[in-house]
């Protein structure tokens, strides 16, 4: 298998090129014939060795299609159907399968979004790592393997002797986007494209795994392409930003530059997320939601997820729950929801008690405690229109029918700033931000008080999400209605809470009003994950990673 | 025990499988007892004739025991059964043990050989439907598979006889089989019955084979696979089929399942002596014994089978072979 001539090494400065590229797909839309769209237009790039390139943009700008290109390969059904991929000179494009085969997994090497998905759960993690060395013929299994721990070290995973004989489910989520980053180095390639790999990661491993992503680049002197739809990430990786809008560049220069002397509009408008003004909010005399010393588990008495918990919720306020992934936030919905009954404790919503099992609870219970999910595309029936799914709730809690009912999802249509319409579209047709919206005004139809929002920003981009957000404050306004506001995202807690609880591994940690919560002295925790949330700031990484208090969990 | 099973659940989980199983068999025996008792018709008076004087039926019924409270004779029979006997064909006389051994080895021997050629063949053709999907050689393969389902396995058997027995004599049309014959000869007469099983079961497993890969092929894992470089022959059988285990294991074994139990035709076509033929004729006869004996045995393999699929994919799943 060794093979000396695998991988030629070509003197020149630049490494990877691409000119003009245009790549299409055909998009088959309900109720539409099939048609092409153009994803990437006229985009041209060039990589010098060693250098790192953030590319950045929405959801739909092109920028996975762009990384991928550099490999040669189109993601479902994708196809490059123009412009030249030039790596260490060579044209990849006209190779044929047998020459990207070459060049895939040896050259450049793809570290992808999710780890968890992208590993085989079948074998063990070191067989996977060092799998496309072997295959290229870049050493024996024992060098290979040899790398493999190193780079595990250097990647600072835990016990890197024997990491490597776990299967993918026994470790967690930062670890493993870390050993995906291993296997993407142990080829030794030119080229790595990261796409978008700490964006599934907690803020607080993100930060690990952005650390080690960087010092591992810095060792290898690899070269990288580095995709995400987050700035402040970018800036802390990268040597140079492009900005990508609908398949188009629309800014290319310096980090520096672009993060604090950016030139065009769209990416101003980027760099400034997140200036969402929103006064705070004094507390009323009585709460409309309080939750008292709720301790709830799993498998019967088994797992406790939720510890003496304790919160209040004022009419027509905003309290945003935090914390990482396990912490008990989602438990905590659900057990308000009466989705999961709790083993002690207790909740008083207007005045009343609810009753601790869902099948108890009245019908106003239910009408006026709604709530919107993360997924909204999954948290409706693909089969049924926007007007059937908002008018749903107005038929079963109000008997609505008929032109009055049609009537009043005009109106919640507008209020959503969506308008008629969509009164007859099906889910597939509307962009997640719509999809969102449409999960709210179907949420509202019920007249709610309380409505529990479930990571609902996070699966959108950023400007969608402040539109969203914009949108839910505008609403409590009108409406008088209360948010309890799950996220992990504290740039949105910022943004929109009056009150903040901080949970950590089932209890809360932290609870008052938002600046409260906000002043320091901080505990531990808090201070962990305040310090974890990336600034867009050249150097802000290394500063955050010497002033931490204590370790994140790894997930 | 419980303590025996504590940090490994496989075995806990395999453990609750067989358990199961055999609850699910008791449960069986108790169904198919239940049945032959609400058969219409009277086995003394079925054995004795229509011209039977009252006193011979009522004596008959004395010495086969047919007065006896109904769960006393279950009792009896499930015990008998627990020991290894299976009773007195009513029509014989015969120890039914005796006479059904043999046939069972010949279905058993019989479907060994239609599952030594079907289950390789029909997952390999899954496989190359899957790497060529879509195109020339996948549609040939599906569409042989549709006719071949589509067509009734009384027809195939027919077709099998008249080309290959009759016009090319290449095989025998009657699948004699004795105690004694040689090996190879006994191959040869098998020939014809066993190609005819074959291409009954293979649609189904190639079918199934290539919806559970392709399912899989949608997963990430597989896309880093492709980006590592590797062939794509290489990404359907070091990445696909691993994870596509416990479905194809499923439905292998309904199959296998079904080349014992569902046999009855193909043997009465080709005279074979086996489990199916033997039924046919006592259900005629009205020998309940019988019935019951073989109802039972199917309904071993069945469960049997069974549970080696669930085995089978407990032990495919890397979480429940390596928990955290």
């Amino acid at each position: 298998m060794a093979n000396g001539h695998a991988k030629p090494r070509h003197e020149s400065d630049v490494l990877l090129e691409i000119r003009n590229l245009k790549v299409e797909a055909t998009v088959y839309s309900p109720n539409e014939k099939p048609r092409d769209v153009t994803i990437v237009d006229g985009v041209s790039l060039a990589l010098k060795r060693g250098k790192v390139l953030g590319l950045i943009g929405e959801s739909g700008a092109g920028k996975s299609t762009i990384g991928l290109s550099a490999m040669g390969y189109g993601r479902g059904g994708v196809r490059i159907t123009g412009g030249e991929v030039l790596l260490n000179g060579r044209d990849i494009l006209q190779g044929g399968v047998k020459g990207l085969r070459k060049v895939r997994g040896s050259e450049v090497c793809y570290v992808a979004q999710s780890a968890a998905a992208a590993f085989n759960p079948a074998h063990r993690l070191m067989d996977q790592v060092v799998e496309a060395a072997l295959l290229h013929g870049l050493g024996t299994r024992a060098e290979a393997e040899k790398r493999a721990i190193a780079l595990f070290k250097k990647l600072r995973l835990p016990d890197a002797q024997k990491i490597g004989s776990r299967y993918p489910h026994q470790v967690s989520g930062g670890q493993l986007q870390r050993v995906m980053t291993a296997m993407a180095l142990c080829s030794e390639p030119d080229l790595i494209v990261f796409d978008e790999p700490t964006t599934a990661l907690d803020v607080t491993t993100q930060i690990d795994v952005l650390a080690a992503i960087k010092d591992a680049i810095r060792d290898t002197s690899v070269a990288a392409l580095y995709i995400t739809h987050d700035l402040a990430v970018v800036a802390q990786v990268s040597d140079e930003i492009m900005v990508l809008q609908d398949g188009k560049m629309v800014e290319h220069g310096e980090t520096r530059q672009v993060i604090e002397a950016p030139r065009m509009d769209y990416t101003k408008a980027l760099v400034s997320v997140r200036s969402i003004d929103h006064e705070e909010k004094n507390p009323a005399q009585e709460p409309l939601l309080s939750v008292r010393n709720i301790t709830a588990a799993y498998g019967g008495d088994a797992v406790k997820v939720l510890q003496h918990v304790s919160v209040d919720i004022h009419p027509g306020q905003t309290l945003a729950v935090v914390g990482e992934s396990g912490s008990g936030k989602s438990t905590l919905a659900r057990v308000i929801t009466g989705l999961l009954p709790p083993i002690a404790g207790s909740i008083t919503f207007a005045n009343r008690m609810l009753a601790p099992r869902l099948a108890d609870r009245s019908r106003d219970d239910l009408r006026e405690l709604q709530m919107i999910y993360q997924m909204a595309d999954v948290a409706m029936n693909p089969r049924q229109t926007v007007g059937t799914i908002i008018g749903r709730p107005l038929e079963f809690y109000f008997g609505m029918r008929g032109k009055e009912r049609d009537a009043r999802v005009g109106e919640l249509l507008d209020e959503i700033e969506m308008g008629k319409g969509f009164v007859h579209r099906y889910p597939a047709e509307l962009s997640g931000g719509q999809k969102q919206r449409v999960c709210i005004a179907r949420a509202l139809a019920a007249k709610p008080k309380l409505i529990i929002c479930d990571e609902v920003t996070s699966a959108l981009d950023p400007l969608v999400a402040d539109g969203i957000l914009k949108l839910l404050l505008r609403l409590q306004k009108f409406e008088d209605v209360a948010y309890l506001f799950i996220t992990h995202d504290l740039a949105t807690v910022k943004a929109i809470a009056d009150s903040i609880a901080v949970m950590y591994r089932g209890e809360v940690v932290r609870y008052g009003s938002k600046t409260q919560v906000l002043r320091p002295p901080f505990d531990a925790y808090t201070d962990l994950l305040l310090s974890s949330v990336p600034e867009m700031e050249v150097g802000w990484l290394e500063s955050a990673i010497k002033g931490r208090r204590m370790e994140s969990a790894g997930n | 025990m419980k303590g025996a099973f504590r940090g490994s659940p496989v075995l806990k989980l395999v453990a609750q499988r067989i358990a199961l199983g055999i609850f699910l068999l008791f449960a069986v025996s108790v169904l198919i007892f239940a049945g032959t008792q609400i058969l219409p018709g009277d086995v003394a008076q079925s054995i004795l004739g229509q011209s039977a004087t009252p006193e011979a039926v009522a004596n008959l019924r004395q010495e086969l025991g047919l007065n006896d409270p109904a769960y006393m004779r279950y009792f009896q029979w499930v015990g008998g059964v627990l020991t290894g006997d299976l009773g007195k064909a009513l029509t014989t006389r015969q120890e039914i043990t005796v006479t059904l051994m043999p046939r069972l080895w010949n279905t058993l021997f019989l479907a060994f050989w239609a599952a030594a050629v079907s289950i390789p063949l029909s997952i390999i053709l899954g496989l190359i439907a899957v790497r060529f999907r879509n195109g020339p050689v996948d549609k040939a393969i599906s569409g042989f598979a549709l006719a071949s389902t589509s067509l009734p396995e009384f027809f195939i058997g027919y077709l099998l006889i008249l080309f290959l027995a009759v016009k090319l004599q290449w095989f025998p049309s009657i699948s004699t089989v004795y105690d004694g014959m040689p090996f190879l000869e006994k191959l040869k007469a098998i020939v014809l019955p066993v190609i005819a099983l074959v291409i009954v079961v293979l649609a189904h497993m190639m079918r199934m084979t290539r919806a559970a890969i392709l399912n899989v092929m949608q997963s990430a894992y597989i896309e880093t696979a492709e980006l590592k470089g590797l062939s794509a022959l290489d990404i359907i059988c070091k990445h696909a089929f691993p994870n596509a285990i416990a479905p194809i294991v499923n439905v292998v074994m309904l199959n296998m399942a079904y080349l014992v139990v569902g046999v009855v035709v193909i043997e009465v076509i080709f005279v074979y002596p086996g489990m199916g033929q033997y039924l046919v004729d006592h259900v005629v006869k009205r020998d309940v014994p019988v019935v019951q004996a073989v109802g039972l045995i199917f309904a071993a393999v069945y469960i049997g089978l069974n549970i080696v699929a669930d085995v089978a994919a407990i032990l495919a799943n890397p979480r429940l072979r390596h928990p955290k």
